[in-house]
């Protein structure tokens, strides 16, 4: 008896027994449940931001009108405590979110491309390793001190001379008229670019990183210069990740604040020029809730539903321009 | 309780003491010292313009006088002040504007008794130039309000020539810079315009951020407004005296009510204070100053409730803010720090409307002990002041 039964079943027996015991038939379940739950939290933190703050910027909606507001040109703030009184239109704050948005995003994806490619691709590799680090180590300055160095260090010593240029030469283009004080849109702008880089370089190189080298020797015996191989086999291929890069970065940008504050020049009208001052939602948001009375507080809430909504929609029309190019050059959209 | 007040009342009249206490633990061991040891936890929560000097009266105070109490002030700015202090989320509220009518009806309503509010510092604000050569020139409120509305655009500007006959004036183009966060800085300097100038005021208007003209720079905080004046050649700006005090930049002239050109000083402001005719609910703006008072003045207000705290929190509260008005040391740091402190008289009256804290907390004497004891009940302490003072009470004795 006890030198027959256990030869064989007795290792099995314990290991069958585990995984049908109670805590294995519930360890699946109660995994499946926890993810679901993390799934979900994201959704409920989200709807109840929007619902909140929806609902605390009523008010000025049902005063100044949902598009009004969005389109408004005139923002005074009233000190009322029980109802709205001043007059809320955010449009200059949003036409400054989108321009240094759009300024960051125009310089900073070029520029991110070659840096990744260059890393990748052509750098001597004692130097690819430091340069990918430095640039992940730039993500890590917090966005104060890219503001302060903005404003103490490179905007007189660098922009301001490069305005200056600027404004001498493409004086007569509406985008470089006007005089030049410092603060602006463009330095703004300038600064997220650099904000933005190491994020959307770091994702790139990993999206260039694996694509087939094959393909590259194929167009390199083909005779193909390095940019040719960038621009015909590399890109295209790459295309959703870059745009997913791109989006992180758009994102970052449309919602950067200190930073912005520190060099936007914080105006609360707004001019075609890149060198007008004026403020993005973020800016103002950050520059008035300190002070700000209970009405004031409301405009603001107002403004920060809006900047959501700006985002929202930045975020949908990227998603389908990557699914109409995608479709034409059959790359799967992100 | 009583032995507490009697002890502030010591206090008061003899600001040596305090003097004395601050000067070295020996010398406030003394019996009566003892007595009065305090032992607190305050918050307190509001202006930023006053927070460097309220930091180093704090760390004074919690070293060198009480060191049972513990004061934590936060600079989240005088809306924010306000607010918090109306949420009774904090002990004392600071705000660099007075709680009008209608924030007063809200406090009383939810605490359940009215709130007091009394000035505890002024300061001035300066216009600023980064041009050395600028050093004293003299403006009006009329050539400044042209400025800032971009109708003089230079400083060799005919109006800014006859207020300074002897001045070289360089042909530069001004740049006026403006604060481009809300702030009681520039309430301060456009209140002043829109009072003086009626096509300012028209135009304009006052408060503590505003739609400026086209072509003005904004900075963030003081230290933007300085980087906006040292940047554009011809840069010009305003700015709280005591930062522009340690900036080291040069600063205007400006001419007051009586048509004196009155240089920013400690006693020029110590003066305006003065000159401000001062109600009792404490509801005033320095305005039209003359004499030799600087023009451009601000004040910041303090608040607390009548009733509502723990008995050892309200007395932390007064002997706190007794000390820094009258304490020497303490008013002298103001001083340093381009503060300007009350005079003798408003001194007075601020301490006893200060000690109307929470004096409608009847009953509140026969427990002391225990009120005193207990200073880590600071959160109950605030719900159980929105209830009756007789729940208040409940609240404090379960503890």
């Amino acid at each position: 008896m006890s030198t027959q039964a256990p030869e064989a079943p007795a290792p099995e027996e314990p290991r069958r027994s585990s995984l049908r015991s109670g805590k294995g038939r519930m360890a699946d379940p109660i995994f499946k449940w926890v993810v679901a739950a993390c799934g979900t939290i994201v959704l409920v933190i989200l709807a109840l931001m929007v619902i909140r703050t929806t609902t605390e910027a009523w008010p000025v909606f049902a005063k100044e009108g949902f598009f009004g507001f969005l389109t408004g040109e005139d923002w005074t703030s009233g000190s009322s405590r029980t109802e709205i009184t001043g007059t809320y239109g955010a449009w200059p704050f949003i036409y400054g979110t989108l321009v240094t948005a759009t300024i960051a995003i125009v310089i900073a994806l070029p520029l991110a491309i070659m840096v990744a490619f260059y890393i990748t691709h052509l750098a001597p590799r004692r130097l690819a390793k430091p340069l990918s680090y430095t640039v992940e180590l730039l993500a890590a300055v917090p966005s104060v001190i890219f503001g302060l160095w903005g404003l103490h260090w490179f905007l007189p010593n660098v922009l301001r001379p490069f305005f200056e240029f600027l404004g001498n030469t493409f004086g007569w283009f509406f985008l470089f008229e006007g005089p030049i004080r410092g603060v602006g849109y463009l330095p703004a702008g300038i600064v997220l670019a650099i904000m933005i880089l190491p994020i959307m370089t770091a994702i790139i190189r990993e999206v260039i990183v694996v694509h087939p080298i094959d393909q590259r020797m194929a167009a390199y015996a083909l005779g193909s210069t390095r940019w040719e191989v960038l621009r015909k086999v590399v890109l295209p291929a790459s295309f959703s990740g870059i745009v997913a890069a791109a989006m992180l970065g758009l994102g970052r940008a449309l919602g950067e604040t200190i930073a912005v504050l520190m060099l936007i020049g914080g105006s609360q009208s707004w001019g075609s020029s890149l060198f007008s001052t004026g403020s993005s939602m973020a800016s103002h948001i950050a520059a008035t809730f300190g002070e700000a009375g209970p009405e004031a507080r409301t405009a603001l809430m107002a403004i920060g539903v809006a900047l959501f909504l700006v985002t929202m929609i930045v975020n949908i029309l990227a998603r389908v321009i990557v699914w109409r190019l995608g479709r034409m050059t059959g790359d799967a959209a992100v | 309780m009583r032995n507490g007040r009697s002890k502030l009342a010591v206090l008061a009249a003899i600001p040596l003491l305090a003097a004395a206490c601050s000067s070295g633990e020996e010398e406030s061991g003394s019996a009566a010292s003892t007595d009065a040891e305090l032992s607190a936890s305050l918050t307190g929560a509001g202006a930023s313009f006053p927070d460097p000097l309220f930091q180093d009266w704090i760390y004074s105070y919690s070293n060198d006088v009480q060191p049972g109490v513990d004061i934590n002030y936060q600079s989240v700015g005088s809306g924010a002040g306000i607010e918090q202090f109306l949420e009774e989320t904090v002990d004392f509220g600071s705000s660099e504007e007075y709680l009008g009518e209608e924030d007063l009806a809200v406090a009383a309503e939810s605490r359940g008794c009215e709130a007091v509010q009394f000035p505890v510092v002024f300061g001035s604000v300066v216009i600023a130039f980064d041009n050395p050569e600028l050093d004293g020139l003299v403006l009006d409120a009329q050539t400044i309000a042209d400025i800032y509305s971009t109708e003089i655009t230079t400083f060799d500007d005919p109006a800014i020539a006859e207020l300074n006959p002897d001045m070289d004036l360089p042909s530069d183009e001004i740049v006026p810079v403006h604060r481009s966060d809300s702030s009681g800085t520039t309430a301060v300097f456009t209140h002043y315009l829109s009072t003086e100038v009626e096509s300012w005021a028209d135009e304009y208007g006052e408060g503590k951020e505003l739609d400026w003209a086209s072509g003005l720079v904004g900075g963030q905080q003081n230290d933007g407004v300085a980087q906006g004046i040292s940047q554009n050649p011809g840069g010009m700006g305003y700015l709280n005296q005591s930062f522009a005090q340690e900036a080291g930049l040069s600063v205007a002239t400006i001419v007051n009510e009586d048509g004196n050109p009155i240089e920013p000083t400690l006693d020029a402001t110590i003066a305006a204070s003065e000159e401000a005719d001062v109600p009792d609910n404490f509801q005033f703006a320095i305005d039209d100053i003359g004499g030799e008072g600087y023009p451009i003045a601000g004040t910041n207000w303090i608040f607390t409730y009548t009733c509502g705290y723990e008995d050892a929190t309200a007395d932390a509260i007064i002997d706190f803010w007794t000390w820094a008005l009258t304490d020497e040391g303490a008013q002298s740091v103001a001083g340093e720090l381009g503060y300007a402190p009350l005079g003798d008289e408003l001194t007075d009256r601020v301490i006893a409307e200060l000690e109307k804290t929470n004096s409608e907390n009847g009953g509140g004497e026969g427990d002391t002990e225990e009120g005193a004891e207990d200073d880590s009940a600071e959160g109950d302490d605030a719900e159980a002041g929105t209830e009756e003072d007789a729940e208040a009470e409940e609240g404090s004795d379960q503890e």
